[in-house]
């Protein structure tokens, strides 16, 4: 009779014991560093002119040419991000946090609205498992291997400052998706069908786990292209235009401020989200102050004159 | 013809002979499983493991496994990426009709009306939940054929229709249907109010429906689909967003009131509280259908109307657990023959039937995974599930009605054994599976809905792989527990005096009904 009872108690009890873990399983001091041959300082550039967005493809004009990085920002960019910042005033780490001043948004009073007030933003967290970054000697500096791996661990108020330390900015949603599908309706960024060998996603966990091992989730800057890394032959993921991880990886910040509640919305899906969040209309939101282990970002800039007359920009250095 | 004579005559007629005993046979079974309320019940729950069984395999670990691919391989199926959210809204709708033509059933043969009645709901329903399955699928899952999407439309408009015959059969005001025992709720002048009770749940039904109808209609011109659960955060949602939100919220909850009901009738739901309840699940079900109707119009205080209703509807289901307890406990006893029980022998008495004490434990059960969870979401909205990233609070929602459907299918699975006759261990096993399967499958999702609450994302990982595994293991259970029911029904079809013959004779559910007619023709009844 005891035994009928056990089996029955069991497994609510394991299930309990599981829902308390709050293991923190954090970043590996060191990995390996995996060269994928794609430069994180290169840019390309979007021609001006019509593109079908969102899931219903909905013709939309962008009438400018821009530029936009081939890759996300990587660890090592943004350790040098905030090194100049510091050096130039523009951060300070407190409290564990690497914080910067923004001007704040102004508030409509709409239901749900978030308040954005003036103040010091945290641009990321030192001390949380996930961060790739660490600060020693007034110098910040980038984890063995991770270097190349997406910034993670960054809120919206990191990645916009980011952007505009170099007079860039983030993409707006409708930059964001035409650098991402092109002009032909396409629902990922080379095409239509998804396999496990071709974006860091949910359902390529369990290869990638083998490969990199437990608490790597991100994979280096344009990873996806085709390559084979050992044994691990993977699928070229570029975009039409030739971006890298604009589906998987981490989610991407965009820029656009909605007056009516301040949220910020996110792009691309990520290692833990299953493929309908890789098409390239799938959005995520989450408030400017939000940072996570699989959020990152890219910037644009506008394409002035000059650079103009210089021609095609694709794979111009900065 | 005795078998054992047929070989003295020639072949020709011993093959004729033959097939018209086949024919026979198959046409024995048709009947039985077209015509009487125990045969339309097995087909419809067949149809929903069918489709559960194939439909299962294309989302969640079974992708990864590579169960998917074998699937598409083997069926033909094309996934569009951009058509997901299409062929998900019609498979809800396709489950959804198979459910509500079990619930059909179940009303047809348990509250009082004419047999020819009975049988036009039951045609008309059964047309239109096959039709909706077979052509809605094929629409969303093989090429998007837009005659196909025509027909599964009639379909729906079938399921409407039956809808509103079994409205008129319900209508409570005739005289025929008025009752004059004590026991049961009625007005002075004797009008039924268990049948109101049925009756507004229908009208309700119908009209919700026509919400969506209207809805569906509209953006179904410009074919630009969404998931009610994707629209979240927009801050400014159009009346017609507005409609399909509550379409889906209001259809489920009728579904969650026809069922509660039904198990009402199961169960002999009588007396003092059956006086209370039927009046609260009255008024709860017109509250609950104006708050949500009234979502379009007045956003701002729907919620509040909604709350008030389901204060009523969760009260009258609270009475009914009281009383079906109770009931069990002083059946068990007496059966027992123990006229001074301890709390022990009481408990015990309760957990003797689990196919009996199980549909109201799941009803208690639903609080914790499905009520509980929507109202702690409700007050701390923004303080804290709009602080996380849209996508886990989407992971809330929808696992948040996940459970409901899930429990309102375990209910039905559970009524459905004690129509088959399932006694001895059997019944015991039968029980508890379903019931311990199915709890652990929806504690686990509760968890893994509500994971950031206690773990951040880089440790979330540990907390996924278990909740998933518990809620693959007890889905897989009950899914085990439904599969060798659905193979004994099978192989019973093949028996010549299986239990489908003595369900064929006595077809309908066998229930205390609050009121009976006097026994007519048909003739009589059509005149």
């Amino acid at each position: 009779m005891m035994n009928r009872r056990a089996i029955f108690i069991i497994p609510y009890l394991l299930l309990f014991i599981a829902g308390c873990q709050s293991q923190h399983v954090g970043v590996p001091e060191e990995i390996p560093y995996v060269d994928t041959g794609v430069n994180p300082d290169a840019w390309v550039r979007i021609p001006a002119g019509e593109f079908l967005m969102g899931q219903h493809n909905h013709l939309t004009t962008i009438p400018y040419d821009y530029e936009i990085m081939v890759t996300d920002v990587t660890n090592l960019q943004y350790a040098r991000f905030l090194n100049e910042a510091l050096a130039a005033g523009a951060i300070k780490v407190e409290d564990n946090a690497v914080k910067g001043y923004y001007s704040g948004e102004p508030f409509d009073g709409y239901a749900h609205e978030k308040k954005i007030e003036p103040g010091y933003k945290v641009y990321m967290p030192l001390d949380k498992p996930g961060v790739a970054i660490t600060f020693a000697n007034n110098r910040f500096s980038v984890k063995k291997g991770w270097e190349n791996h997406p910034v993670v661990m960054v809120s919206w108020f990191g990645a916009n400052a980011y952007c505009q330390f170099y007079g860039w900015r983030l993409p707006t949603e409708k930059e964001w998706e035409k650098a991402a599908r092109g002009t032909d309706g396409r629902a990922y960024p080379w095409g239509n069908e998804i396999h496990r060998n071709q974006a860091n996603y949910y359902s390529s966990r369990n290869l990638l786990k083998k490969i990199w091992g437990d608490g790597v989730f991100t994979t280096p800057v344009g990873y996806f292209n085709g390559k084979t890394y050992g044994n691990y032959q993977t699928r070229d993921g570029r975009s039409p235009y030739g971006l890298y991880d604009m589906a998987g990886n981490v989610w991407q910040w965009t820029g656009d401020d909605y007056h009516d509640t301040h949220l910020r919305y996110m792009r691309g899906g990520s290692f833990s989200n299953y493929e309908y969040n890789l098409r390239v209309w799938a959005r995520n939101s989450a408030g400017p102050e939000y940072y996570d282990m699989n959020v990152g970002f890219r910037c644009v800039r506008d394409v002035t004159k000059q650079s103009q007359n210089n021609g095609d920009a694709t794979n111009e250095n900065q | 013809m005795k078998r054992e004579l047929l070989w003295q005559f020639p072949l020709s007629v011993q093959l004729a002979v033959k097939k018209g005993n086949a024919m026979n046979a198959i046409s024995e079974r048709f009947h039985y499983l077209f015509r009487s309320t125990k045969g339309l019940i097995l087909v419809a729950i067949a149809m929903i493991s069918l489709v559960t069984a194939i439909w299962g395999t294309l989302s969640g670990p079974m992708v990864e496994w590579g169960v998917r691919d074998i699937t598409l391989k083997l069926t033909g199926m094309k996934l569009d990426p951009a058509h997901r959210e299409g062929r998900i809204i019609i498979l809800y709708h396709v489950i959804a009709m198979a459910v509500i033509a079990i619930e059909v059933y179940m009303i047809t043969s348990i509250v009082p009306m004419r047999r020819y009645q009975q049988s036009y709901i039951n045609a008309t329903v059964t047309f239109g939940y096959l039709i909706t399955m077979i052509f809605g699928l094929w629409f969303a899952y093989w090429g998007r054929n837009f005659v196909f999407h025509g027909v599964f439309l009639f379909g729906l408009s079938l399921m409407f229709f039956s809808g509103l015959l079994l409205a008129a059969a319900l209508w409570p005001w005739r005289k025929e249907y008025h009752i004059k025992d004590p026991a049961y709720a009625h007005t002075k002048s004797g009008v039924d109010l268990e049948r109101v009770a049925f009756f507004v749940m229908t009208v309700a039904t119908l009209g919700s429906a026509a919400f969506g109808a209207f809805t569906g209609s509209y953006w179904g011109q410009g074919h630009e689909t969404f998931l009610a659960e994707d629209l979240i955060r927009e801050p400014h949602k159009n009346a017609l967003q507005l409609a399909i939100i509550g379409h889906l919220h209001i259809m489920l909850t009728l579904i969650a009131i026809a069922i509660t009901l039904i198990v009402g009738r199961w169960l002999d739901f009588k007396g003092k509280f059956h006086k209370i309840a039927m009046w609260l699940m009255i008024t709860g079900t017109i509250i609950i259908t104006l708050g949500v109707w009234s979502v379009v119009p007045y956003e701002e205080i729907a919620h509040k109307i909604i709350y008030v209703g389901s204060v009523f509807v969760m009260l009258a289901a609270l009475f009914l657990v009281i009383y079906g307890w109770r009931k069990q406990i002083h059946d068990r006893l007496a059966e027992l023959n123990i006229t001074r029980p301890t709390i022990g022998q009481r408990i015990k008495a309760l957990l003797h039937d689990p196919i009996k004490f199980g549909p109201l434990w799941q009803m208690v059960y639903m609080n914790f995974t499905v009520s509980g969870v929507g109202i702690f979401m409700a007050i701390k909205l923004d303080e804290i599930f709009r602080v996380w990233p849209a996508r886990e609070e989407r992971i809330s929602l929808t696992g948040h009605w996940h459970i409901l459907s899930g429990i309102i299918a375990t209910i039905i699975l559970l009524y459905y054994a004690d129509i088959c006759g399932i006694r001895g261990k059997a019944r015991k096993w039968f029980g508890w599976t379903v019931i311990i399967g199915s709890d652990i499958a929806f504690a686990a999702v509760t968890i893994f809905a509500m994971k950031r609450l206690f773990v951040d994302l880089i440790g979330q990982q540990t907390v996924v792989n278990w909740t998933m595994i518990f809620a693959d293991l007890g889905l897989a259970i009950v899914l085990v527990a439904l599969a060798a029911l659905m193979v004994w029904r099978l192989f019973d079809l093949f028996k010549e005096g299986g239990l489908w013959k003595r369900e064929w004779q006595s077809a309908e559910l066998p229930v205390n009904r609050t009121a009976e007619l006097k026994k007519q023709n048909v003739e009589e009844e059509v005149l």
